[in-house]
């Protein structure tokens, strides 16, 4: 239902005069910076003086400068109608979510809003609603909010509390340029004078100016010689002069024969707002053009919430060089005072809020502060290097992970945003986790958390703790990836599963991806909250299965090639083809085989892995297959220097805590009867 | 005079409308004040007695917005006709940017005009200002009534505007000429912010 933009509707093909200056001043303050300028921005003139233009070069200025944003146009009627269908189809709600996550609404022509009560409450609504999140709203009219017929008090103080701004008809000079404009728009060639004829007529509308060069255009067509100002006039019908303004008529016989000519002539429909128009005219021939243009850099900058006395002491003084130079100047630093302001805000928002990043005369101190900021933001942990994506051994058994891992990376944020890879412990998960987050790393400028979800909840309850919880989500939020190992920890954490809500959504939206590992499938978690549940389950959940042989024995290779054992064929088959339920397991297995050949002084064999992990002597080949681990006397006669064998992966697993050397059971039942 | 405050980027008009007693002063600001916004007009002061004469003085602001970077605010004034305000009419006159004479365009109050003219021209030397360096324009107001009972504007412009200023013939009552009139004086009286050094 929503118009497109008019391509051919933007700030550069708006010629901005006098009457229109003001106007298109705020239309660009507003679009470079929605929601925060003027809000709501409230644009009324009488028909064909290029609202709508105006109107749309917001939209296209917005839209340049933030790609990502949400920016609708539509017309009033085109609003109602929508609204209708929705109301008609039951999705009223719907309807209303719809506007209420637009970044930049631009609604055309609302004076229609005359005796509609229900679209009258339905706008305030939106008003309300888009205000309080910081959205912009930019309407037009054809008069301003008070004189919108029968319209709602609460609704015409809220049009009006942003900026009320009008555009009023365009002056002498302004007509020609837009008419030069216009002309070489449609590629017409007229000779001098003509469109200053036309610009003479008494059309102030652009509309009727357009409807004449079109005339103009037509009968030149059939014409052979080219319309000269002359017969350009009589082919509009301007055959008298246009009446000469009042003060032009300057000495008593001007007036006194105006006046004589007959009575006093009726008064023009908008007295005021044709005075308005003169004045604006006659106060910017008055002005000096470099003071105006001071004057409207302080209005814009003053409105943006700058400070502006460098621009204020220039208009004190009578002829000051290089004004556009100091303007220049200002803008540079004001710009750049933005730049460390949205630097800031992502580190530390508490920072951001400080008045030096609205003083351009503080911008070293700005600088400073921005300085600190970036020294005191400790950017997010990062995946571990020790887990590259090379190093991955990929198996029928993982092997849709992996391939959804490759996926994400091809297209980050688009194609499986969060991928949730579910498995037990010890399967691989956070190898994989770790894998993504390194190679999401590589791209330009990313930023990637990867972390234990335990760690996450000890950091968020040591930033409530420091009451720095402000500087931690900001931390979180400028991350281009987030990764969180364990998931399922969160069960419980009521806090916890908050931030990390508003972080999911918020980085879903910024198309930032999320990645999870958890022992089970999201929505079979119990402690989690549904609407996270939900999340994690709206993207890819991956299984990661019992490692097959294929991974095995590539994770045994890989472990050996690291130890520099020369990992034989034999060995390989022998370890990979041992039962384990987890990758974990065989690699604490490979490690007590290596360790006790270190501890012996031997080389790393088939048959010395199968004396360690079953108790059989290295000459006997003939070892149990079925992998059980027995710790029976023939092992008696050898010696065993190692007591304890304890898995070098960090944490003491009570099933690799195994004793080797135990007495001799007659020692041992004597110390039992002791 | 603080025609422009370049420091607070405001302009300040302050018009009077000067005349003599009934010669519609009161009604060209009643008029202007009903075409003006609400949102661009402050309260109309107006102090008159019980038979609707100017006691004191009335008192229209208009905010006319920004224009060319400059907060334009216009003050309008009128003073009280009757000769025995003069005392109040020297206040109001204080620190005006422009004046608008009202005339009355009936024959028999010719007299009463000039007696005015010259009054605003006595009260403006008390304050230290020569006529001739003030915007001024003049209006001849209620030309709609009969020819009989009224100046033609050329006949009043010999009669009152010596200096040859900018001259409307107007019908307050009903409207005519009272915007034409607000818009000569605020010309000349912009103007002379191009010529006129800031505050």
């Amino acid at each position: 239902m929503t118009s497109a933009l008019n391509p051919r509707y933007t700030f550069e093909t708006f010629v901005v005069g006098a009457a229109n200056r003001l106007a298109v001043t705020a239309g660009r303050s507003v679009a470079e910076n929605p929601g925060s300028a003027y809000n709501p921005l409230f644009i009324y003139s009488g028909p064909g003086l290029g609202k709508t233009h105006l109107l749309m070069g917001v939209g296209h200025t917005a839209k340049q400068l933030a790609p990502g944003l949400n920016i609708e146009y539509l017309t009033l009627d085109e609003w109602v109608e929508a609204f209708h269908a929705a109301v008609a189809a039951g999705q009223g709600d719907a309807f209303r979510r719809r506007f209420q996550n637009v970044d930049v609404l631009l609604v055309d022509d609302v004076q229609f809003l005359s005796n509609r009560k229900e679209m009258q409450s339905e706008l305030l609504r939106l008003t309300e609603a888009l205000q309080v999140a910081g959205r912009q709203i930019v309407l037009t009219s054809d008069r301003p909010p008070v004189e919108i017929g029968d319209l709602d008090a609460r609704l015409i103080s809220r049009l009006s509390g942003g900026l009320v701004v009008d555009i009023g008809a365009p002056d002498y000079e302004t007509r020609v340029a837009i008419l030069r404009r216009k002309a070489e728009e449609r590629g017409a060639r007229f000779q001098p004078g003509v469109l200053e004829a036309v610009a003479g007529a008494p059309l102030t509308n652009v509309r009727e100016l357009m409807g004449a060069v079109n005339r103009l255009m037509a009968h030149q067509a059939v014409s052979d010689t080219p319309i000269d100002g002359e017969t350009a006039k009589r082919l509009l019908g301007i055959g008298a002069p246009a009446p000469a303004p009042a003060a032009t008529a300057g000495g008593p016989s001007g007036a006194a024969k105006r006046v004589g000519a007959g009575p006093p002539s009726p008064p023009a429909v908008d007295e005021f707002g044709a005075f308005l128009a003169d004045v604006t005219v006659t106060v910017g021939r008055a002005v000096e053009a470099w003071r105006a243009r001071v004057a409207e850099e302080i209005l814009r900058w003053e409105g943006e919430g700058y400070r502006t006395q460098r621009l204020e002491a220039l208009l004190d003084q009578n002829a000051p060089a290089a004004v556009d130079e100091a303007i220049a100047a200002f803008v540079r630093d004001v710009e750049r005072l933005k730049a460390l302001e949205v630097e800031v805000a992502q580190l530390d928002p508490a920072v951001a809020g400080l008045s030096v990043f609205r003083d351009p005369e503080r911008i070293r101190d700005a600088e400073e502060e921005a300085a600190r900021a970036r020294a005191g933001a400790a950017p997010p942990p990062a995946p571990s290097p020790a887990f590259p994506l090379s190093a991955y051994a990929v198996g029928p058994s993982n092997a849709v992970a992996v391939s959804a891992v490759r996926a994400v990376l091809e297209r980050p944020g688009k194609k499986y945003n969060p991928l949730v890879l579910v498995g037990h412990s010890g399967c691989g998960k956070t190898h994989l986790l770790n894998a993504l987050g390194l190679e999401l790393a590589h791209a330009n400028g990313a930023i990637v958390a990867c972390l234990s979800t335990q760690a996450f909840i000890d950091e968020l309850i040591a930033a409530i703790d420091a009451n720095r919880v402000d500087w931690w989500r900001a931390r979180y939020r400028r991350v281009t990836a987030l990764l969180l190992d364990d998931v399922h920890l969160v069960a419980g954490k009521e806090r916890t599963q908050e931030e990390l809500f508003n972080l999911f959504n918020l980085l879903q939206d910024g198309e930032r991806q999320l990645a999870f590992t958890a022992s089970a499938p999201p929505n079979t978690l119990a402690g989690i909250e549904e609407r996270i549940a939900s999340r994690l389950e709206g993207g890819l959940v991956v299984e990661l299965k019992q490692p097959d042989r294929d991974v095995k024995r590539a994770v045994v290779e890989r472990v050996l090639t690291q130890q520099d054992v020369a990992p034989e064929s034999p060995l390989l088959d022998y370890l990979a083809d041992r039962p384990a339920d987890s990758v974990r397991s065989l690699v604490a297995a490979v490690q007590r085989v290596m360790s006790a050949a270190a501890a012996q002084d031997l080389p790393v064999t088939v048959g010395l892995a199968r004396e360690v992990l079953e108790g059989t002597s290295p000459e006997d080949d003939g070892g149990t297959e079925d992998g059980r681990e027995s710790r029976g006397g023939r092992r008696a006669g050898g010696p065993r220097a190692s007591g304890v064998v304890v898995s070098n992966l960090g944490s003491i697993k009570s099933r690799e805590k195994t004793v080797w050397d135990w007495p001799d059971v007659p020692d041992r039942l004597i110390e039992e009867f002791r | 005079m603080s025609l422009v405050n370049f420091t607070a980027r405001e302009i300040a008009c302050k018009i009077v409308y000067y005349g003599p007693g009934r010669s519609g002063k009161t009604t060209n600001l009643h008029y202007v004040y009903d075409r003006v916004p609400d949102s661009r007009r402050g309260q109309m002061v107006s102090l008159a007695t019980q038979t609707d004469r100017t006691l004191f003085f009335d008192f229209l602001p208009i905010d006319l917005g920004q224009i060319s970077g400059f907060s334009t605010r216009f003050q309008l004034y009128t003073v009280p006709g009757q000769v025995y305000y003069n005392a109040t009419r020297r206040l109001v006159l204080q620190g005006a940017d422009g004046v608008v004479f009202v005339a009355d365009s009936q024959a028999q109050q010719l007299d009463e005009n000039l007696e005015s003219l010259q009054n605003l021209q006595s009260n403006l030397l008390e304050h230290g200002v020569d006529i001739r360096n003030l915007p001024l324009v003049m209006q001849y107001n209620k030309q709609d009534l009969p020819r009989e009972l009224i100046l033609a504007p050329a006949d009043l412009d010999d009669a009152l505007n010596f200096r040859g200023v900018p001259s409307f013939g107007a019908d307050a009552l009903h409207g005519a000429g009272v915007f034409e009139t607000l818009k000569g004086i605020s010309e000349l009286v912009l103007k002379k912010l191009a010529a006129g050094s800031p505050a």
